[in-house]
């Protein structure tokens, strides 16, 4: 199991995880104590996993250019 | 001055030039005439001088046409001239004086013919594949998610309003447009600049870095999409450390940039569908992760729960599992003094066979050290020594002997010579030799009696002749002391006495 925090998780890892963790349950060769925390970690996964979809949010920029070609800024789109 | 007052001959009031009028009104002629031309050509011999300028050859199977493309028009042109190119040059003709020549000035270079192009298209594509532009084991794997999208394609119109449509539909994210030229001459090095752009951008910055690249383009022809054939368009795209994705013109449309991204989509928006996931399948996948996780926590506790129910029904009693370890402590407490007595009996047994061998493993030893002291002094024994020895005492004892048998010898020859003179002397000594002569020894009780009183004192009286001995009674019971004696006296005691006599 990864040690790694949930909460830096982006939704890839987190989901993976998840899917990692409800395998092993669904196995049913975990000793009890472990799939307690077992349980607990995916509840937690699961979360993770809900809040980065829930923070979808679009927005779109365009970049700016000066007079070499270069980035300068950010204008923001809208109207599609 | 003089040339005015010649005759007038035929033709004599034309106009006479000098060399430089002429070229100068030959070359006003030509840029008048020729001010904004096309020419099909194929391109012949090509030089890049130092300068920068473009020196190359335009001609067909008859004729050869000078060309020259100035060092700021060169950087512009949409192709750089390859020889043996069939092209399309256009740009104004121009007069160079100096050396009586004329030569087209190319403003715009475009291939001449599908064909033409075509060809061109597939002798660069092997050239960068030769390269390994286009290697499979250099495409990178798209984000599964990414966080920011960069979109390289113009600014306005149907394909970023598609690819912005469909990522809204899908997973709405962070757009951020890079606008560029999407055809002409400015269009390769601006998408050049932009994929290297965003690749320079660092992540999380003012303008973060986006997650994954679309550089995309709605369709036309061979020649609207050229520059996304370009080398530099290739290469920024083969090298962007960022994934790639290429939407460029139509499914049909195969341009080099296609083949150098880690991607390709038919359209703008099948880039989109390639970018991002579905959030509302998502979002039906982490649910129907949760419910199986909580299905599983309650099949794993209710199976748990099933076992111990199973498990305490079949616990025995308490008792039941004392009674067989009772009865082998019993069994064993038994056994336990007869294998003791076993034991100590093997082990003496052992003990006895062992301190055998232990004996005569000691003696052993020692005769091994009493040999080798023997040995040792046998060897300082110098039997040599010994044996000289002995010879000399061997010889000194056989010369003794010699001297003690010759002395024996000689001492036994007088000694038996001394004898036979005494025996012959005894002879004539001896009182048998008297006897003879009519003597006779007078004995009484053995011993020889020599007067009256000694015969008178004897229990009995025994006379000897010279041949033979005669007892003769007891002297005492006669009563007449001095007869006997007489007797013997007038038988024996003369000759008697006188023998004795002549003894002592």
């Amino acid at each position: 199991m990864s040690d790694r925090k949930i909460s830096e998780m982006s939704f890839e890892e987190a989901m993976a995880e998840l899917e990692a963790v409800v395998e092993r349950l669904e196995r049913g060769d975990v000793p009890l104590e472990e799939s307690i925390s077992l349980y607990e970690r995916g509840a937690a996964l699961k979360k993770r996993c809900e809040a980065k979809l829930k923070e979808a949010e679009e927005k779109v920029a365009a970049i700016t250019l000066d007079a070499e070609g270069n980035p300068a800024g950010t204008r923001e789109v809208t109207g599609f | 001055m003089s040339d005015l007052l010649e005759p007038a001959g035929p033709g004599a009031n034309a106009h006479e030039f000098t060399v430089s009028e002429l070229s100068g009104k030959i070359r006003r002629l030509i840029e008048g005439e020729f001010g904004h031309v096309r020419v099909r050509a194929e391109v012949g011999r090509v030089v890049l001088a130092r300068s920068g300028h473009l020196y190359f050859d335009l001609k067909d199977d008859r004729a050869v046409l000078s060309a020259v493309s100035w060092k700021g028009q060169a950087a512009r042109l949409a192709i750089r001239p390859e020889e043996g190119m069939e092209v399309i040059a256009t740009g104004r003709m121009t007069a160079f004086a100096g050396q009586s020549k004329y030569q087209l000035v190319v403003e715009a270079l475009e291939l001449a013919g599908e064909g033409a192009l075509m060809a061109l298209l597939e002798r660069r594509r092997k050239a960068l594949a030769a390269e390994g532009l286009f290697a499979p084991e250099r495409k990178k794997k798209l984000p599964w998610l990414p966080e920011v999208i960069g979109v390289v394609t113009s600014p306005s119109g149907a394909v970023i309003r598609d690819i912005l449509h469909r990522l809204r539909d899908r997973f709405p994210r962070r757009v951020l447009i890079w606008p560029v030229a999407v055809q002409g001459k400015a269009c390769a090095p601006e998408v050049a600049r932009a994929i290297r752009g965003f690749n320079a951008l660092a992540p999380g910055g003012a303008i973060p870095r986006p997650d994954l690249i679309i550089v995309a383009r709605g369709g036309g022809s061979v020649e609207d999409l050229w520059g996304f054939n370009e080398e530099e368009v290739v290469r920024a795209a083969a090298e962007s450390a960022v994934p790639l994705i290429s939407a460029v013109g139509h499914e049909t449309d195969t341009t080099l940039i296609d083949l150098a991204a880690d991607m390709r989509a038919p359209t703008p928006t099948a880039a989109a569908e390639l970018a991002v996931p579905v959030r509302t399948e998502l979002l039906a996948r982490v649910e129907e992760q949760g419910a199986r996780l909580s299905r599983a926590m309650s099949r794993e506790i209710g199976q748990r729960r099933q076992r111990l129910g199973d498990l305490s029904r079949a616990l025995p009693r308490p008792a039941t599992l004392l009674e067989g370890a009772a009865q082998r402590l019993d069994r064993a407490a038994e056994r336990l003094g007869a294998a003791l007595r076993a034991t100590a009996q093997r082990k003496r047994l052992r003990l006895g066979e062992l301190s055998a061998v232990l004996r005569s493993r000691a003696m052993h030893r020692r005769l091994a050290e009493a040999r080798a002291r023997l040995e040792e002094r046998a060897a300082r024994l110098q039997p040599a020594l010994l044996s000289r020895d002995m010879a000399r005492r061997g010889r000194e004892l056989e010369r003794q002997e010699a001297r003690l048998s010759a002395a024996a010898r000689l001492g036994l020859e007088q000694r038996r010579q001394k004898m036979e003179a005494l025996a012959r002397m005894l002879q004539g000594l001896g009182y048998t030799e008297t006897l003879r002569r009519g003597y006779a020894v007078v004995r009484g009780d053995g011993r020889i009696v020599t007067g009256v009183e000694a015969a008178r004192s004897a229990r009995e009286l025994e006379i000897e002749f010279a041949d033979g001995r005669l007892p003769a009674g007891r002297a005492g019971g006669g009563g007449t002391g001095g007869a006997p004696s007489r007797r013997k006296g007038e038988r024996g005691a003369g000759p008697d006495e006188g023998a004795q006599g002549r003894l002592f």
